[in-house]
């Protein structure tokens, strides 16, 4: 099976605190640590899964900058076979369907049978696979957090849905999956497995390369766009304990007792 | 000003909490629309929920196709592109029916599309301006969506407070004749229930719930303990079972459990709104977390700022001892 994962480059929100900048025009990015999007990871590793048992090869893509690069040697160093980097000024600040142009134009240069994305990013909207879906005119399914080959002709699926359900349905490829975290658990990269693939020649691909309009793209294209970022208001908010850790927690005791939260 | 629609989910012939709500973000776009509700599915609990949103909304479409028995978003998705007008606004609930709907819709209909819309600050006609936010709530963004060409809006659930007024005395009018045969590459055949776990979080009155910040598989025990010097149970965010170290029955959320419990204590937990969807019954909640800017200390009665791994062991001696 011949797959492609499209994955994003994230600041990294268990490693950050996100701050806006006082102009309101960014989020403060100077020493910020970035990473591969979470679900993104779970998605390559499902890639990876499926490959390993049925055969194919697995490649990942992004819309980024040059540093972009680094995570999809990261994905290839977890076993990815492939990295194409998209790339291009036109390409910046780019909306949704934007970046789901780009990534249908690389698409249709290839020959996929399955196209997964991460469900979400922290800093997106989830709505990337449905809109690539839609625009390749391929069945999709949201939140999947599970996978199996039925043939080569289709795949059972089960979306994650409230309460903890799960919704099984059977799904023709080629397909578009946005995956769900905890659908597996991604295997560990270490130094050695990103030193191996740190000279594999990555392919940058930009507008003339995908034969995109340009204006149809980027700031240019985009029907939303991000006017600014704010700190939410904090309401009313928590009453925050603050001064000396052991008078913190005789008040923690305190208000335990009281509302019943000490048996 | 176009013509705004709803899309009613329903399950067993009733609506979704979501259905009033929807009317209330609705307004919020044009304060004098008549909303139409789109009420899709078959047999006599679409007419039931016909009915009720007729008490709600001026207008109800009601679309009945033996195909949309189940709410398929790929079915769904094709009766309403080929019903709605061009320049429609369309709102669906952002739960995980909205976030499978929504985005291949507004491609179909060649509209804008935002999801996960927490709030909605009026329009000029040509844009709608919205606020969404970004990385687990951190930060807010204030965003412009063109409306010409048609635009699907997928609100949060719960942030709109319900249109409960129940005064529109609304008609219902039978679209079933107007959507052509469907058919779908991806077929519904089941719904698994959630698996019982060893635990029920969800008759515990005290729950000592841990997130990302508990960091490791062996830290839990930590928790465990002072769960127990409590006499309360341990439940958890998403992250925790992601990473297997706890069972999806612990997890409490939209995804997970929901709990109604008295007393909630967060530790390392960020406060998504999936997470805080969970939580019933306006518990009184103690929230443990390092970054004083973590969403939890907004909805939490006190606040902690301090690393759960020193926190919980101090803790769990006060009690104990």
């Amino acid at each position: 099976m011949e797959i492609l994962v499209c994955v994003k480059r994230v600041p990294d929100t268990a490693e950050n605190e996100i701050e806006v900048m006082s102009d309101g025009s960014d989020i403060e990015r100077d020493d910020l640590v970035y990473s591969v999007n979470e679900w993104d990871n779970y998605a390559v590793e499902e890639a990876i899964q499926i490959r390993d048992k049925v055969g194919g090869s697995v490649t990942v893509v992004t819309v980024g900058d040059d540093e972009s690069e680094e995570v999809l040697r990261r994905e290839m160093a977890m076993g990815a076979d492939n990295g194409v980097l998209l790339t291009d000024d036109a390409f910046e600040d780019s909306d949704g369907q934007g970046v789901a142009s780009l990534l249908k134009a690389e698409i249709e240069k290839g020959s996929y049978d399955l196209i997964l994305t991460g469900a979400l990013a922290d800093d997106g909207a989830g709505q990337v696979g449905g809109m690539l879906a839609a625009m390749l005119d391929l069945p999709y399914a949201s939140l999947v957090n599970t996978i199996e080959v039925v043939d080569d002709k289709r795949l059972k699926v089960g979306r994650e849905i409230e309460g903890g359900n799960q919704e099984m349905n059977e799904i023709q490829l080629p397909c578009v999956l946005s995956i769900q975290s905890g659908i597996n658990e991604p295997r560990y990269v270490g130094i050695r497995g990103i030193r191996k693939v740190a000279s594999v020649e990555i392919p940058e691909k930009g507008a003339a390369d995908l034969g995109v309009d340009a204006a149809t793209v980027g700031a240019a294209g985009a029907k939303v766009k991000r006017l600014d970022y704010f700190t939410p208001e904090m309401g009313e908010g928590a009453e925050m304990l603050e001064g000396d850790m052991d008078e913190i927690l005789d008040k923690v005791v305190e208000l335990l007792k009281a509302k019943g939260g000490l048996k | 000003m176009a013509q705004i629609f709803a899309y009613i989910a329903h399950k067993g012939g009733v609506a979704d909490d979501s259905a009033l709500e929807l009317l209330s973000a609705a307004e919020k776009i044009d304060a004098g629309a008549e909303v139409t509700a789109l009420v899709v599915g078959d047999g006599a609990d679409l007419d039931a929920v016909a009915a009720e949103m007729a008490a709600s909304y001026k207008v109800v479409w009601k679309v009945a196709k033996a195909e949309l028995a189940y709410p398929n978003a790929e079915l769904v998705r094709q009766a309403l592109v080929g019903l709605l007008p061009a320049d429609a606004v369309v709102l669906i609930s952002h739960d995980t029916f909205g976030m499978d709907l929504g985005p291949g819709l507004a491609v179909k209909m060649g509209a804008t599309f935002v999801s996960d819309v927490v709030d909605i600050e009026g329009s000029d006609g040509t844009g709608l301006k919205v606020v969404r936010q970004e990385y687990s709530g951190m930060v807010s963004t204030h965003n412009l969506a063109e409306m010409g060409s048609g635009l699907v809006l997928n609100p949060r659930p719960g942030v709109f407070a319900p249109d409960e007024a129940k005064a529109a005395g609304g008609e219902v009018v039978d679209k079933s004749s107007d959507v052509g045969d469907l058919s779908a590459k991806r077929k519904f055949l089941e719904i698994v229930e959630a698996e019982a776990g060893d635990v029920d979080i969800t008759k515990s009155d005290v729950l000592v719930s841990i997130g990302r910040g508990i960091e490791d598989e062996d830290n839990i025990e930590l928790a465990e303990e002072l769960a127990e010097a409590m006499g309360a149970v341990v439940s958890c965010s998403r992250p925790i079972v992601d990473a297997k170290w706890l069972e999806k029955s612990r997890q409490v959320g939209t995804s997970g459990q929901t709990v109604k419990p008295k007393v909630y204590m967060a530790l390392g937990i960020s406060g998504s709104f999936q997470h805080l969807g969970g939580i019933k019954g306006n518990p009184y909640m103690i929230a443990v977390n390092k970054n004083p800017k973590a969403p939890i200390f907004q909805v939490a009665d006190v606040g902690i700022e301090a690393d759960i791994l020193e926190f919980i062991p101090e803790l769990t001696e006060k009690i104990g001892g």
